[in-house]
């Protein structure tokens, strides 16, 4: 990570020292994070950036509260000095607290670990990278009425030791890989963008860039701008009740929102309640509560080999798992760590992650994955008299519970006796989070299964992104209230 | 113990110049941010995060001709900023060509004005940040409520230079106090304050505003979703000024004709009691007098008199239109006019209205009629016969956010900067809330 720096050594006399000042618990993570990005904007290459931060972030409860400092700066003299002002900060919390943080147990792991890859993106030739983006943007632009493109790719690697005052040391090494493009169409006030294989640049995995190679990024050029073109002359949306059909990277959109981010505990027990708001999931519907059909299977998987939000350990050590989250419609668990955990009388299943070294762990979703049901999606179309078969993402927004959502999408077809017909524009669809996932009546079989990666989940003050997955495949839903803007 | 870690002009300059000195680019610009940053988060009443970080990075961007690459690094050794400036000339050499590209910027002339570095704000101490929270904490008790929120102050060096000669530094300090108080049968109230100086946020009244509205705001009852005359208070205002700096403001979202400003230049587009402009050296922002590239900000007035008046331009875009860079590489500080009403006079006004504190999560739900949609949050309350009759649940809008302005009616006196964007309160004729939710 850094030449000779003996990172054991460094952590213990972080800890120790943390220790020494009246910790009853510490930890250290140091973080070494490179990242890439190449987007090219109608045809130009607009930005080519290479990105590396280094750094130590040492977190110690003190007096039952929680001190956090950190610094890029990796002499021994700053592992003391940070860590006294972590224990300093701790010490200042513990002045306004109504009750003292308690840890549930964890397993104590060492160990080593990387990511599956084949390709380290980081060695694959400049050159390379731009000719694949130009050459999707050109297919893109065959279609004259395309008057922008974005095309990029993206890439990370991070080196992490994590290690605790209860003797964990863990060291890993993740690689993540994205890609994609978008077309818009301009024509008068017509505005419309259709992108591959998702919005926010792409889809991104756990992968290396052999993930990049598997997207097939040129052939699906023709067919991307060719649906955002026909957006130009398509109606608007019909309003009103709808059964509707969604397509796999706006269905891992509607789980994140409706359902990954209010199963934080966290959350649950209010700590983001300033800023992102808190979750309808209260404690007392654990076991109970009917948040979907019996269709609506829901897991946390942070084992997921490819899936963007997996990884060995989380930041406070313990192993990626596997959780039912929704079983047969009944909410079953949460994400948790070992604080929240412990007001449940649970462990923890390991979901705390940090963005970078100088940020805190908070509860992050790991992959959030819908199930598979048994449909095929043509066979689901033609069961389907008549409705609405809606893909892409455009615009998000939910209640500060989790319960009130909309969502615009990219493009809907209607469907017509069971068949798809013709293009609408602007559609936007809402609901009631309950209500919407107790209305689905079919989810697709595991043919057509995959796990997206979002690389753009906002939550904590500061801002933290993290790197999550949701494995869907397409569903549908009875009597959805649709829109469409003109 | 100080949190003023701040390495000064002549100490980034010393580092740039041994990027500048090994960089062979035909043009090299340097850029260094570092600074101090400490963050208290409260809820429940219990301070639960609680941070302190520091950091140094370089950004160097290499130019050959119109090959344009660049790349950022906060490990700041001799060696380290070398391996930068390699890494970044050779991604340059094998880029290709970007024929809109002309040239980093020249030096441009000081800005008229720029202090925003408060001492206390710098040296702020853990128990300080913590004696802050417990006195907002203490307010919230008194209406049985708890509260929520962080402080956050920041100190920061901000240094640009460039081979063409650009060389500006400015050092600064921010501090922002935000709360959502949470009270025992269904209240939320919402406060918030920015300034540079922390003594200038008194956190009992941050908490008693708080605290207030979530008393007001209990046991709220339903409401129908449908039309009606709002009073948006400055906090939802801002948010709407935010979203028309995001539907673009900015020169490249216009140049591509995916911006509400595109093809509008000298329309009427809001009502002409509507003026917005952005200004980095208003002391109502938080003051940020050079662009990313070392630029100087100019004021910029996007919306006069409910006309479209012009759109921010970095040196790129300028370029691309044979203009001058207005200094908006980076960042914007909009600001909307005040008018002359009280938010008492909006209410006595009102026949039958709802009065918005704040949205949450708010999104464009279409691009070009900068139609938002999002919740409303912390303090809504239903208005009849130019009284506050009591709390409604939340409600989902969907409006254009141009169509609101165009139905101004009222204007309020006092202007509140919030996340970044500072604007009054505001009444309008119609407001569309599209449904409802269960709190």
């Amino acid at each position: 990570m850094l030449g000779s720096f003996d990172a054991r050594s460094f952590c213990e006399k972080a800890l120790d020292e943390a220790k020494a000042r009246g910790a009853q618990y510490a930890d250290i993570r140091i973080v070494n994070r490179d990242n890439e990005a190449i987007v090219l904007r109608t045809g130009k290459v607009e930005h080519l950036d290479r990105s590396s931060s280094n750094g130590f972030g040492v977190r110690v409860l003190v007096d039952g509260a929680w001190g956090f400092s950190s610094s890029p700066k990796f002499t021994i003299e700053d592992a003391m000095r940070v860590t006294d002002e972590a224990v300093r900060i701790a010490r200042a919390s513990a002045m306004v607290k109504r009750k003292d943080v308690k840890l549930a147990p964890a397993h104590v792991f060492e160990g080593k670990f990387i990511s599956d890859f084949d390709i380290d993106p980081f060695d694959v030739a400049l050159d390379e990278k731009i000719g694949l983006l130009r050459d999707a943007d050109e297919a893109l632009r065959q279609n004259d009425k395309i008057k922008l493109t974005d095309c990029s790719m993206r890439f990370w690697k991070f080196d992490q030791v994590f290690a605790s005052s209860e003797g964990a040391y863990i060291e890993q090494t993740k690689v993540e890989t994205g890609a994609g493009f978008s077309a818009t169409a301009i024509e008068g006030s017509e505005v419309h963008t259709r992108s591959y294989p998702s919005s926010f640049g792409g889809d991104y995995a756990a992968a290396g860039y052999e993930f990049v190679e598997s997207m097939n990024l040129v052939s699906h050029a023709e067919q991307t701008a060719k649906e955002a073109v026909e957006l130009l002359s398509a109606p608007p949306c019909p309003n009103g009740d709808q059964t509707l059909i969604l397509e796999g990277s706006m269905l891992a959109l509607q789980v994140h929102e409706s359902c990954g981010h209010p199963i934080e505990l966290d959350r649950v027990f209010g700590t983001e309640s300033s800023y992102a708001g808190t979750s309808f999931l209260t404690p007392e519907k654990l076991g109970s509560f009917k948040y979907g059909s019996e269709n609506v299977n829901i897991t946390a998987d942070a084992t997921l080999t490819h899936g963007l939000g997996g990884f060995a350990f989380d930041d406070e050590g313990v192993p990626g798992q596997c959780v039912d989250i929704v079983k047969d419609g009944i909410f079953t668990g949460y994400l948790t760590s070992r604080e929240t955990a412990s007001e449940l009388g649970q462990k923890s299943m390991g979901s705390m992650r940090a963005d970078g070294w100088n940020r805190i762990p908070l509860i992050r979703m790991t992959n959030i994955n819908l199930m598979p049901g048994d449909w095929d999606i043509d066979e689901l179309i033609a069961d389907t008299p008549d409705g609405i078969y809606a893909a892409g993402i455009k615009s998000w927004s939910i209640d500060d519970k989790r319960l009130n959502f909309h969502f615009a999408t990219e493009i809907a077809w209607e469907i017509k006796d069971g068949e798809r017909g013709r293009v609408f524009k602007n559609p936007m669809y809402s609901g009631i989070t309950p209500e919407f996932w107790g209305n689905c009546d079919a989810v697709c079989n595991d043919e057509q299964w995959r796990i997206w990666g979002v690389p753009n989940c906002g939550k904590g003050e500061p801002p933290q992104s993290a790197h999550v997955g949701h494995g869907v495949s397409p569903a549908r839903f009875r009597s959805v209230r649709m829109e469409g803007a003109k | 113990m100080s949190n003023y870690r701040l390495m000064g002009e002549e100490s980034l300059k010393a580092l740039a110049q041994v990027a500048l000195g090994h960089s062979c680019a035909e043009q090299t610009e340097v850029g260094i941010q570092g600074g101090y940053w400490a963050l208290t988060r409260f809820a429940n009443s219990t301070i639960h995060q609680n941070m302190g970080s520091e950091n140094v990075e370089m950004h160097v961007r290499a130019v050959f001709g119109k090959k344009v690459a660049s790349a950022s690094t906060n490990i700041l050794s001799e060696e380290g900023i070398r391996a930068l400036v390699d890494r970044v000339v050779e991604m340059a050499r094998l880029q290709d060509p970007n024929p809109d590209f002309v040239s980093l910027p020249e030096p441009t002339e000081q800005p008229r004005f720029a202090e925003a570095f408060s001492q206390a704000t710098a040296e702020s101490a853990p128990e300080e940040r913590a004696q802050a929270v417990k006195a907002l904490v203490e307010e919230s008790d008194k209406v049985d409520a708890t509260a929520a929120g962080s402080l956050f102050l920041r100190t920061y060096e901000r240094a640009v230079f460039n081979s063409l000669g650009v060389n500006t530094y400015f050092k600064g300090t921010a501090a922002s106090l935000t709360t959502v108080v949470t009270g025992p049968d269904g209240g939320f109230g919402y406060a918030s304050r920015t300034r540079s100086d922390v003594r200038d946020i008194d956190p009992r009244a941050v908490g008693k505003e708080a605290a207030e509205r979530a008393y007001n705001s209990r046991n709220p009852v339903d409401l129908e979703p449908g039309e009606y005359e709002t009073i948006l208070m400055p906090y939802a205002v801002a948010t709407m000024v935010g979203a028309l700096g995001w539907a673009g403001v900015h020169a490249l979202p216009y140049q591509e004709n995916r911006s509400f400003m595109s093809g509008k230049l000298g329309q009427k587009i809001v009502s002409e009691k509507i003026n917005i402009w952005d200004d980095a050296l208003d002391p109502r922002t938080l003051i940020s007098p050079y662009d990313r590239e070392g630029v100087a900000k100019q004021r910029v007035d996007i919306i006069k008199d409910g006309v479209a008046s012009a759109v921010l331009q970095s040196s790129y875009t300028a370029h691309r239109e044979g203009k001058k860079s207005t200094g908006h590489a980076s960042g914007s500080n909009l600001i909307m006019a005040a008018g002359d009403a009280s938010v008492e006079d909006m209410i006595a006004s009102t026949k039958r209205g709802v009065l918005v504190t704040r949205f949450h999560y708010t999104n464009l739900a279409h691009l070009m009629t900068v139609t938002l949609t999002g919740m409303t949050r912390d303090g809504t309350f239903l208005i009849e016969d130019g009284k506050i009759v009591g709390p409604v649940k939340n409600l989902r809008i969907t409006q254009s956010v141009l169509e609101a302005l165009s139905n101004v009616e009222m204007i309020g006196r006092d202007v509140v900067m919030e996340e970044g964007v500072s604007a009054p309160a505001i009444k309008v004729s119609k407001f569309r809330f599209s449904s409802a939710t269960e709190f």
